[in-house]
């Protein structure tokens, strides 16, 4: 399975990503600049967080219209999994392979910290190895992190089983139901505010994100050998 | 050329953080009698094109870009023919 770590101009987690795939999980790993226009070869594309074009006139949307972008959706409309994290999330959004928008946090601050989350679907490609509702901590650095999506757009997220992460005890920017990352209906696309990439090495203090990205290679792996 | 100012504000639906934070703010100065206060933002776009296309124009190029329509909405004024 080889994965795409996407580099905009702003992008600032993407060696977070890289690092956590190449050094914590060993696997098959390359950073693809905006300017190229395919992804032929890849099984996974990542998205990082940052400020991608100086997050101007909205977070995230900009880079909707850079060169990758058209080469993302039609990936992800393929079935393939994408993953988008902080501006990644933004992003996702914006380019409309996630529904709703995030906005300015209610607080106006900007919230950098870690968090308490539950697994709200641990049968997505990216959750296969939480346990359902287990209680999870992620650090969180935004100030556009409030999820926003009109009412029936909610109650789809919630009938569909789209809300993969939730805030416990505290939500830290106001986002509707509690959303901290919501999946594409048919699953393959994943957006969240919070950065599992930032806590993968006991070492550091938390290693609660390692299991996504265990979670993905595992499912990825599954994927090759039913195609064989 | 034909100068055009749109304005994009959230929906009414959406809660608007600073316009509230705004509002704290005009009462802690005494005017109680401001009851609310929106923040949006506007664009001055210069076109050059007719009065006929523009109209075509500031809504390709709004509803592409400028507006986000999960939250916003917008409207905008023909300014003048410069």
């Amino acid at each position: 399975m080889k994965i795409a770590v996407v580099v905009f101009p702003g992008s600032n987690c993407d060696v977070d990503l890289y690092e956590a795939l190449h050094t914590v999980c060993h696997a098959d790993v390359e950073y693809v600049s905006h300017k190229q226009k395919n992804l032929t070869g890849f099984d996974a594309v990542m998205l990082p967080g940052g400020f991608s074009y100086g997050d101007y006139l909205r977070s995230g949307a900009i880079a909707r219209f850079s060169n990758i972008m058209p080469a993302i959706v039609e990936f992800a409309n393929e079935g393939k999994f994408v993953f988008g994290t902080c501006n990644g999330f933004q992003i996702l959004t914006e380019a409309g392979l996630l529904p709703g928008a995030l906005k300015k946090n209610n607080s106006l601050k900007f919230v950098c910290k870690e968090i308490e989350l539950k697994v709200t679907n641990n049968q997505t490609p990216f959750t296969t190895q939480y346990k359902m509702g287990e209680h999870i901590n992620l650090p969180i650095a935004h100030a556009d992190g409030s999820y926003y999506a009109e009412k029936e757009v909610l109650e789809e997220l919630e009938k569909n089983g789209q809300v993969v992460f939730r805030y416990m005890n505290e939500n830290p920017n106001g986002s509707l139901n509690d959303i901290a990352g919501i999946t594409n209906k048919k699953g393959n696309v994943l957006g969240m505010m919070p950065h599992p990439e930032r806590a993968v090495e006991a070492l550091l203090g938390n290693e609660d994100g390692l299991r996504l990205f265990k979670s993905l290679l595992a499912n990825g792996k599954k994927k090759e050998e039913a195609a064989r | 050329m034909i100068n055009v100012r749109i304005f994009v504000t959230y929906k009414e639906s959406v809660f608007d953080p600073q316009g509230e934070t705004i509002t704290e703010a005009i009462h802690s100065l005494g005017h109680d009698e401001v009851k609310q206060v929106h923040v949006g933002k506007f664009f001055d776009v210069q076109v050059d094109s007719s009065n006929k296309t523009v109209e075509k124009t500031i809504a390709e190029i709004s509803e592409q870009l400028l507006v986000n329509f999960n939250l916003e909405t917008y409207r905008y004024e023909i300014m003048e023919e410069a």
